[in-house]
């Protein structure tokens, strides 16, 4: 407080705050200004997302089966888990706020980098999730339809690119449901389609000498396919198949086909990878100026510059950082949950 | 003119009252994850899930802006301000859907001129597979 009351030089003698300017009546009243002033600022941030907010309703309801169809490719898990560490980050910002006007800043220093922690970690899983869109060629526009260069996602084709046999090969997997998973029990596994010419048993069940077939011949231990007549009669070679048996180990989450493979890709899939980093992007830099932001809140702290007395920079970044949480509040179900 | 406030310019909001709504906001997430998980074709409402997302996502905003950003304990003002810009975006939303639900939705069906001469050229000479596994 003596320090706050010291007298300062610059023209005048009365005494008053460092913090306060001298339009202002007093610190209550400086801060409410500020607090209405950043307030109005989150305001024009809601309209600013609230134009893509437009686009992504246009879109969706021009064409549900687009984003049905893309939100296969987002990680849930990743998303969830994004959505807690902002949340979390949200509340310990809140406590940061709650310390400072109590004047227990060593409290507010621990609360602002836990804060910090929060938006590197949010980023980091975001790289993620980004790196993988990239890497499977999930880009917006344009881009979405150059063949990636390294996918996970991307059928094996044989030598001379028989691509109709790679799409029959995906048909046959999602008509079939044809993964079994984990299990080695056939009483628990799923019961074969009664159109189901092929079945091939697992190991345990039939013993090592698997299943042969004159049109498809598939050895595995826990692998099953069902193949439905109508399957049977687009698959004229089995190899991308076999290849496809060969490449992926049972109990593997079922395959999704790379949306340039996929017969069943709706036009315009790339609308959804559009719209998915727009949103998400510009939501990315959000979270990056918040952690900045935090960052020069951290500084000052330290430096000393916040007391009981004047921590409107802490309250006002909080009220910036909530506004990050609320947006992707509704930015993960919208995306993630369809 | 010597009339500053030094203490607590501010409502100040208990730490445990902090904790508590976090919980709360997590439990609300697990539930809306929950939610997109089921399949609501059987009661034959279109939208619902989309429905109970975005009701699940509004109450998380409203608990976030009531607490976290002291809404609450705030002059009513503030919260009109941003009661306000939600409101413009939901009419901004809602008028867009008005027209797009009165037009429709491709003015050329099919994939675009470029997006199918690049599909063309992809399949007719596709490259080796080098996927990795």
């Amino acid at each position: 407080v003596a320090q706050l009351e010291a007298i300062h030089d610059h023209g005048h003698a009365h005494d008053h705050p460092d913090h306060l300017g001298h339009h202002w009546k007093d610190s209550k009243q400086q801060f409410e200004a500020g607090k209405l002033g950043m307030w109005l600022f989150l305001s024009t941030e809601i309209l600013l997302f609230g134009g893509l907010f437009v686009a992504y309703a246009v879109w969706r309801a021009n064409h549900p089966e687009i984003f049905a169809y893309g939100s296969q490719f987002l990680d849930t898990n990743l998303g969830g888990l994004n959505t807690a560490v902002l949340l979390t980050s949200s509340m310990t910002m809140a406590m940061a706020v709650t310390f400072a006007a109590r004047g227990k800043m060593t409290a507010v220093v621990i609360c602002l980098v836990l804060t910090l922690a929060g938006a590197a970690g949010f980023m980091a899983i975001k790289y993620i999730e980004y790196n993988h869109k990239i890497h499977e060629g999930l880009l917006p526009g344009m881009a979405f339809y150059q063949q990636p260069s390294a996918s996970h996602l991307w059928l094996p084709l044989d030598e001379l690119g028989h691509q109709q046999e790679a799409e029959a090969a995906l048909i046959a997997e999602q008509e079939s449901a044809a993964f079994a998973a984990t299990t080695k029990l056939e009483s628990e596994m799923p019961a074969p389609p009664a159109n189901a010419e092929i079945w091939t048993k697992p190991l345990a069940a039939t013993g090592p000498e698997g299943f042969t077939d004159s049109k498809l011949k598939i050895e595995t231990s826990e692998l099953r396919i069902f193949l439905p007549e109508s399957v049977i009669d687009k698959v004229e070679d089995a190899g991308p198949m076999l290849n496809f048996a060969e490449h992926h180990t049972p109990g593997e989450v079922p395959h999704l086909a790379h949306p340039l493979q996929d017969p069943l890709r709706p036009v315009n899939a790339q609308k959804f990878f559009t719209i998915y980093f727009m949103m998400t992007g510009l939501h990315g830099i959000h979270v990056i100026a918040g952690g900045i932001m935090i960052g020069w809140l951290i500084w000052h702290t330290l430096r000393g510059r916040f007391s009981a007395g004047y921590y409107t920079p802490i309250d006002l970044g909080g009220l910036y950082w909530h506004i990050v949480d609320v947006i992707w509040i509704f930015l993960f179900p919208l995306f993630y949950l369809i | 003119m010597s009339n500053h406030e030094y203490g607590a310019v501010d409502h100040i909001v208990p730490v445990k009252l902090l904790a508590g709504t976090c919980l709360v906001l997590l439990v609300l997430t697990a539930v809306t994850v929950w939610v997109a998980q089921l399949d609501f074709n059987i009661l034959n409402i279109p939208s619902m899930n989309l429905g109970v997302a975005l009701a699940v996502a509004s109450v998380k905003v409203f608990i976030v802006a009531m607490i976290f950003m002291h809404l609450r304990w705030d002059r009513s003002f503030i919260g009109f301000t941003f009661v306000v810009a939600c409101l413009l975006v939901f009419l901004f939303i809602g008028f867009a859907l008005t027209d797009t639900s009165e037009n429709e939705p491709d003015i050329i069906p099919g994939n675009s001129e470029p997006v199918q001469r690049q599909l063309d050229e992809l399949f007719a000479n596709p490259a080796p597979s080098h996927g990795e596994h």
